[in-house]
């Protein structure tokens, strides 16, 4: 999903880089060498780095809301705690990732005003509605699923914080795709209802998913040079394939239909051919226009906006308490 | 079977009634989940409630062992009305401001942290397994939930004011902590439930000790709103089942 992040302009001017430095970077780079934080850098891979890392913890923020939206509503007591604790997991992985992100000199407040503000972006996917539990269950099994085919990879980028973070997300994230197919498994051996429950959410998530992977590769701005500073390590087309060459017989095996008439497996390629995606729907959400943008954003500048006070209350007593401390040290002395 | 009635027995009301506690407050709690004042306390708040929710489950499933009558957890919590439930008051009220939040679960923890030790020495070997699991959880809620109570009392002044209103809006529900009915009693004779008033002294000294350093004061002890044990509750409680078991009730018997 986080390749969307991939894709936008750097409007910034191409600063000028030291070409022995930039020379000896590549280098390493290309020898798999992981770059860590006191490294120097290209000024373009700081910035293409923090503006991925950075929307990559902000969907993991935005995406609590789609599912957190059904926590009170889960039909099972053990459903609602493997959704809270799911929810839980996409927390810490937001803090983990700031933490990533912040390795490379912008502040955790910083990144999150730019979403706060509509500066930053997070994955399209999360400005669609969760309309039934089996929404639930889609989300865990395609949205989870197409964030590991991205996520896997990234294990390995060069960038050696980000690295070390997606592996220990990637790691949950599993749990969580399988959790999100049993959800699945269990409404496709249910009642008729729960069955066509399940495939309505099929229907509704399935290209919203593909979506997840990013622009065409011949559309894609920064596959390029993010490719050869191993960024990014499999183009958006790639990646795409792969996911659907999984997926596919995982939705048949549920006895579901993919809502795409074009969708047929090439003997001689072994690879599902699909149909094409929507890509103004794409535009579209991207720019603001999906069925949640504006609730998401709202959700998130509300919750920010209502806990000021809290997050005053918490720094005001911290003061007092250091200046105490200090006046008790003062008058031991 | 779309509503279930139960046998009225007295340890199977007993183990409900704290396993309707743990439902109701991890279900106001995870209606934080996403908007929370900072990231580190949505994590916090859906933890506490996950651990709640684990309680419940735990009596639940002890509730069907006493009633032996094959009813599962999802029975109790999706399948009984409002009158059926036997949660505290103080637990259905709304979420309210994150003030009102964590005076709740302050309240609360401290009374239920002494109540789950003093419950570990039961003479039901089973509720008192369930009660050494949970009150080492319950001692984290404590110190998490005073903590807050501190820095919002000594914070600002707004922070201090709203913990002083909730404060003042809870306090009429805490009396009911200490409510025991008759059937209880013959339980607490045995050794079987832990006794509330022998509670009382360590919710008292926990909640002046937390208050005196939060510069908050106690509220006065004025009437003392009950009703929760026997099932007549306030008008929340309602309108959080209807959502807690809407999907349960719209398609009957079937497994999720």
């Amino acid at each position: 999903m986080y390749t969307q992040a991939l894709n936008q302009k750097d409007t910034a001017p191409a600063e000028a880089e030291d070409p022995v430095r930039l020379a000896r970077f590549e280098a390493r780079v290309a020898a798999e060498d992981k770059v860590e934080p006191n490294d120097w850098m290209p000024a373009a891979y700081r910035r293409t780095l923090t503006r991925q890392i950075s929307q990559h913890a902000h969907s993991e923020i935005v995406g609590m809301l789609p599912e957190g939206n059904w926590i009170t509503r889960a039909p099972s007591l053990r459903r609602k705690a493997a959704l809270l604790a799911k929810v839980q997991d996409e927390g810490g992985h937001g803090l983990y990732l700031y933490a990533a992100a912040e390795t490379l000199g912008t502040s955790r407040e910083a990144l999150v005003e730019q979403l706060l503000s509509g500066k930053a972006k997070y994955s399209s996917i999360f400005n669609y509605p969760t309309l039934s539990w089996a929404d639930i269950g889609a989300i865990g099994w395609l949205v989870d699923g197409a964030a590991i085919m991205n996520q896997i990879p990234l294990c390995r980028t060069s960038f050696g914080p980000y690295a070390r973070a997606m592996v220990r997300i990637c790691k949950e994230e599993s749990f969580h795709q399988r959790q999100g197919y049993e959800i699945m498994l269990t409404l496709c051996r249910g009642t008729a209802q729960q069955k066509a429950m399940a495939q309505d959410a099929l229907d509704r998530w399935w290209w919203p998913s593909l979506m997840m992977f990013g622009p065409p590769d011949a559309e894609s701005a920064h596959t390029d040079q993010s490719m050869r500073w191993k960024i990014k390590r499999f183009t958006n087309d790639a990646l795409r394939q792969q996911f659907v060459d999984a997926t596919v017989p995982q939705g048949h095996y549920l006895g579901l239909t993919f809502p795409d008439p074009a969708l047929r497996f090439n003997d001689a390629t072994k690879h599902w051919e699909f149909g094409a995606i929507d890509w103004g729907e794409f535009r579209q959400v991207l720019a603001g226009n999906g069925p949640c943008n504006r609730e998401r954003i709202e959700a998130r500048r509300a919750a920010h906006a209502e806990g000021a006070w809290v997050r005053e209350a918490a720094l005001a007593h911290a003061a007092k308490r250091r200046a105490r401390q200090a006046a008790q040290k003062l008058a031991a002395e | 079977m779309t509503t279930i009635t139960l046998a009225d027995a007295p340890l199977l009301n007993a183990i409900l009634a704290r396993a309707d506690d743990a439902l109701v407050h991890a279900h106001r709690l995870s209606e934080w989940c996403g908007h929370a004042p900072m990231l580190e306390e949505d994590l916090a708040l859906a933890n506490v409630a996950l651990d709640l929710l684990g309680q419940a489950r735990a009596l639940y499933q002890y509730a069907s062992e006493i009633e032996g009558v094959g009813r599962t957890e999802d029975d109790y919590a999706y399948l009984r009305d409002a009158p059926g439930f036997r949660n505290l008051l103080l637990l259905e009220q709304p979420k309210g401001d994150f003030a009102l939040t964590i005076a709740r679960l302050f309240l609360h923890s401290a009374f239920l942290h002494p109540w789950w030790q003093a419950a570990m020495r039961s003479k039901d070997p089973t509720l008192a397994a369930i009660a050494a699991k949970a009150e080492k959880e319950v001692a984290y809620h404590l110190r998490h939930s005073a903590e807050w109570m501190i820095r919002l009392g000594d914070g600002t002044a707004e922070s201090h004011a709203r913990a002083a209103d909730a404060l003042d809006r809870l306090w009429r529900f805490t009396g009911e902590f200490f409510v025991r009915s008759e059937s209880d009693s013959a339980l607490i004779a045995a050794g079987v439930l832990p006794d509330p008033e022998a509670i009382r002294p360590v919710w008292e000294a926990t909640v002046t000790r937390v208050l005196a350093e939060a510069t908050l004061e106690r509220p006065k002890d004025g009437w003392m709103h009950q009703g929760g044990r026997h099932g007549v509750h306030t008008e929340h409680l309602g309108h959080m089942l209807a959502t807690m078991q809407h999907l349960q009730r719209a398609y009957p018997g079937a497994t999720w």
